[in-house]
């Protein structure tokens, strides 16, 4: 057995043992705390910007205690054995959320941009929409290994969704990343996300057939297993798209999120270190190689290197120059290490994209250095949480798909925060759970769904392998 | 496929851990000079939360506070008023919510604003007991009567000009006029009316610069004003140990190395003259031989005891006064009659009336008394301070005497003042190519009672382009203001 996590007696390892505690309730009492900490959030911006306890604070409990609730019973019903702490984990970072999304809402110097609207409601409805489809993937995926049947389904779908924003006339150019289409009805989608999930299941679909041919036929080159060139195709072909994706949609994360995505995973399909070698050489020569000639890639570089400069020219109006990431470093110093308390700050002065892209900053102001540690913790729970899952995985499509889905995870957590943050250049992503946005509030919640159902297989104890007097030596030698 | 993923996990770990050294790097290591970059909105939100503290002369506040209406996106709640904002501009300086703040209001920022550290138990105490976090104030050394006089001797006068005037005994500044000035609550708002205020002020927009503060940032030559310095570089390095010994002093004075005369200004008696009669005269031709028999190295050691060549900080900073170093002869001649290279803030001539009244002594110049919180606790006093000797208490009266004599029966006669005795030094410096320009007229004085303490020492210097330039003399335009500023600190201590 897999000897790495817990004691012998609380194990959740890769050959399931009888009698697993379910921790259903470990579950439901995290949640409660996951839905008791945005409540009181809540309630702290109401005091400090209006002096009194926000009206909807009961109505807002209600609902996530619901939703939340909810959640928790169908993982009670249709995945009983599922890992305890990711639902309680994304409850929390999504109710955070919520709480400075109404925040920045209140906000006069945001109401006077053109570009407002009342976000809050709209992220409820969300997030609402979002614990459905978690919902729906628990009833309906009764079992992760169905999703191998799609693998090339997820490919075309995949393309499709990416290729979407090209189209004329669906694609929505905001702010110069053309990662948008604008439904009718809906508004914006962003397919991005969505193609992240869809993506992973090939890869996973994908590398498990391949993988020993990956691994095994490969001819050895200056201390490097070199693969063949017919198994190399399948990266070059990824690495290509990911290289369309930054060209055409200027949309360095993305293609940098997916790129990762699949060297994680061909890497633990292979285990060939030279993989992560090539994948690294590649991603590297692709984003140098397109920040040559693609002038919104440099923009975004030389608002990095270079934010204060950035800044007064935006300030002197010199257009397709950006304050945001000069205001976004200032409320993170602001903050200190306490930061301001909520609905104290002034991370409106980020104006546009405070809400999405750039909600970080607000909590890096309001809740200080301890409140961004406290959330990258989260994230970062999330993630081993994930891979958690991938260790106890009894199959190797269930493996891939999980530590796709985390690394993938991990990755955008990294871009993201990074960027805002100021240790990468901005791309135009947004934090999984805490940003303003219906397609990352979905497909994030698909995605927990995903891991709660791979790791609810994963933790399920195995049929008792009754009549075998050999496993029942096995169990009795085992120190309990 | 386990051992991958573990490494897989380790690499995420190292993800959220390099996520978290950068925010601790954002956040805490550099967290101070983000939060007061003055470019970051946060540091103006702050100064205009609360109602700002006061700056006050005499006990009474010449500046207010007000809310500024939250009409619009206005997120600065209170705006910044003046009393009499022209006249003490030149001491407050001003804060501005679109134009930032400088002199006083910004040197002193953080007690006014509350954000000092030293007002950090008080506001925590505030926080705790509900109370609203409020500014301290910064009480200034000025004399209001003092400053009045000056001002409105300047404005009356009407040409641009200056005035200061220490207490020689401390160092306190009583009195800091620049004129034209601004007043400083036009454009103390962010609306476009403020915007329109402060261009108006601009020197582009008005060529008579009334945004410059000619008492602390202007340099002029100080002309004759400066034969004081030259005269206790005599009595110092001991070429003459008297004001009433002859001085070798031949007429017409060939300046050494060359074939051009030092002229004096009309025919006086400045052949051999004693030192006391060069100066009541103002002979031009004594005190370039004085300079040029001392050399530049001494002449220069000397001014730098009065405080030459550097900047004063008062605590705002002052331009430094020049006396060159590496001149000729012929060049420290004239450098040693106020001419050539040799320019000085009004500042800095009055910090020389005030050394040579304070028996040799230069006490450092300063304006700010002490810093209050707001329940008016001091949290800081300054003491006076000594910053050289540049003269000894005997030739300081030698020097004192001749001074004396100036006004007694020479050419300050217009700063005599009933029962007091005052003694002074005018100036006329030349100025332009080819001397073109109206000259600059100064007069430097201090008043003496008649029990001997001496509460003050002014410096005024004027700048008149209307003024026919035969009128323009020290003791003709700028020593009637010295005497009206002597006149209202010596009334102001009865």
């Amino acid at each position: 057995m897999s000897s790495t996590t817990n004691t012998s007696t609380n194990h959740t390892s890769t050959i399931g043992s009888i009698g697993t505690p379910s921790r259903r309730n470990t579950e439901l009492a995290l949640l409660v705390f996951a839905v008791a900490i945005p409540v009181f959030a809540y309630a702290n911006v109401g005091l400090a910007i209006n002096d009194k306890v926000p009206a909807g604070l009961l109505s807002y409990g209600l609902g996530l205690g619901l939703l939340a609730g909810v959640a928790h019973l169908a993982v009670r019903r249709f995945a009983p054995y599922a890992d305890p702490l990711l639902l309680p984990l994304a409850t929390l970072l999504n109710g955070l959320g919520l709480v400075v999304i109404w925040r920045l809402d209140q906000s006069k110097l945001l109401q006077s941009l053109p570009t407002y609207f009342t976000a809050a409601p709209r992220q409820l409805l969300y997030t609402a929409l979002g614990i459905a489809m978690f919902v729906v993937v628990l009833i309906f995926l009764k079992d992760h290994r169905v999703l191998q049947r799609y693998t090339y389904i997820s490919m075309f779908g995949a393309l499709v969704l990416l290729m979407l924003p090209l189209v004329p006339g669906l694609g929505a150019n905001i702010y110069g990343a053309k990662i948008w289409i604008s439904v009718p009805g809906l508004g914006s989608v962003q397919p991005g996300e969505f193609a992240k999930i869809a993506l992973a299941v090939f890869f996973a679909g994908y590398l498990m057939v391949k993988r020993d041919a990956l691994a095994l036929a490969s001819r050895r080159f200056l201390g490097l297993y070199l693969p063949r060139g017919r198994d190399l195709g399948p990266i070059l072909v990824v690495w290509l798209m990911s290289i369309l994706i930054l060209v055409f949609e200027t949309d360095l994360g993305t293609s940098l999120l997916f790129f990762g995505m699949f060297v994680i995973m061909l890497y633990v399909a292979t285990e060939r270190t030279s993989w992560i070698v090539f994948g690294l050489l590649m991603s590297a020569g692709g984003a140098v190689g397109v920040a040559s000639f693609e002038p919104h890639v440099q923009q975004r570089v030389q608002a990095w290197l270079n934010p204060l400069k950035e800044y007064k020219l935006s300030q002197a109006g010199v257009a397709g120059h950006s304050e945001q990431s000069m205001q976004a470093l200032w409320a993170f110093g602001s903050g200190g290490t306490l930061g301001t308390g909520l609905g104290q700050g002034h991370s409106d002065l980020i104006r546009f994209a405070a809400n999405s892209d750039f909600i970080l900053a607000t909590f890096g102001e309001e809740m200080g250095l301890a409140g961004i540690m406290a959330i990258l913790l989260i994230y970062g729970l999330i993630v081993e949480r994930g891979v958690r899952t991938a260790l106890a995985a009894r199959d190797p499509f269930g493996k891939l798909l999980a530590v796709g889905l985390s690394g993938a995870f991990a990755l955008q957590v990294f871009v993201v925060a990074g960027g805002v943050m100021g240790l990468i250049p901005l791309t135009g992503m947004t934090m999984p759970f805490l940003a303003y946005g219906g397609s990352s509030v979905l497909a994030n919640w698909a995605l927990i769904g995903i891991l709660i159902r791979i790791s609810d297989t994963a933790r399920r104890p195995a049929p008792a392998p009754a009549g075998n007097p050999d496993a029942e030596m096995t169990q009795v030698v085992r120190p309990s | 496929m386990n051992k991958p993923l573990r490494r897989i996990a380790i690499f995420c770990g190292l993800l959220v851990l390099t996520l978290l050294l950068r925010d601790n790097w954002l956040q805490y290591v550099k967290a101070d000079s983000l939060r007061e970059d003055t470019l970051n909105r946060r540091v103006t939100i702050a100064r205009y939360s609360t109602p700002r503290g006061d700056i006050i002369v005499d006990g009474d506040p010449v500046t207010g506070s007000t809310a500024s209406g939250s009409a619009g996106l206005n997120d600065l709640k209170y705006k910044r008023t003046y009393k009499n904002g022209a006249m003490w501009a030149p001491v407050t300086g001003y804060a501005s919510q679109a134009f930032g703040a400088n002199q006083l209001e910004s040197l002193e920022d953080g007690i006014l604003t509350g954000n000092d550290d030293r007002l950090f138990f008080r506001n925590t105490l505030d926080m705790i007991t509900g109370k609203q976090k409020s500014g301290g104030n910064v009480v200034t050394t000025l004399n209001s009567a003092a400053q009045s006089a000056a001002y409105n001797g300047l404005k009356k006068q009407g040409g641009k000009g200056a005035v200061v005037a220490l207490d020689p005994s401390t160092g306190k500044i009583l009195a800091l006029a620049s004129y034209p000035s601004y007043d400083p609550s036009v454009f103390a708002g962010n609306s476009n009316d403020d915007a329109a205020a402060w261009k108006k002020l601009q020197k582009k927009y008005d060529p008579n610069d009334p945004m410059l503060n000619r008492a602390l940032r202007e340099t002029y030559p100080p002309g004759s004003t400066f034969k004081v310095v030259t005269a206790s570089a005599a009595l110092e390095n001991g070429l003459y140990k008297s004001a009433d010994e002859a001085t070798n002093s031949p007429l017409p004075y060939v300046m050494p190395g060359t074939t051009t005369e030092l002229k004096n200004e009309g025919n006086i008696p400045c052949k051999n003259a004693t030192m006391r009669v060069a100066l009541r005269v103002s002979c031009n031709t004594v005190f370039g031989k004085i300079g040029a028999d001392l050399g530049n190295d001494k002449m220069l050691a000397e001014a730098k005891k009065f405080g030459f060549d550097s900047e004063q900080f008062t605590p705002v900073r002052s331009s430094a006064s020049v006396f060159s170093d590496n001149m000729n002869q012929s060049q420290t001649a004239l450098s040693s009659i106020g001419q050539y290279n040799t320019a000085a803030t009004p500042l800095q001539m009055a910090m020389v009336a005030s050394a040579v009244a304070n028996d040799g002594k230069l006490m450092k110049p300063y304006m700010i008394d002490k810093l209050q919180s707001s329940n008016l606790d001091t949290i800081s006093q300054t003491e006076p301070e000594e910053m050289s000797q540049p003269l000894s208490s005997a030739n300081a009266q030698i020097l004192q005497s001749m001074m004396e004599t100036v006004v007694k029966d020479g050419t300050g006669k217009n700063a005599q003042i009933n029962g007091v005795t005052v003694g002074g030094k005018t100036g006329t410096a030349q100025h332009g190519v080819e001397n073109s320009e109206n000259p600059y007229a100064w007069f430097i004085s201090y008043a003496k009672l008649p029990d001997g303490s001496k509460p003050v020492a002014v410096a005024v210097v004027i700048e008149d382009d209307q003024a026919n330039r035969d009128d323009i003399s020290g003791g003709g335009l700028a020593a009637p203001i010295a005497k009206s500023v002597m006149e209202a600190v010596i009334n102001s201590k009865k």
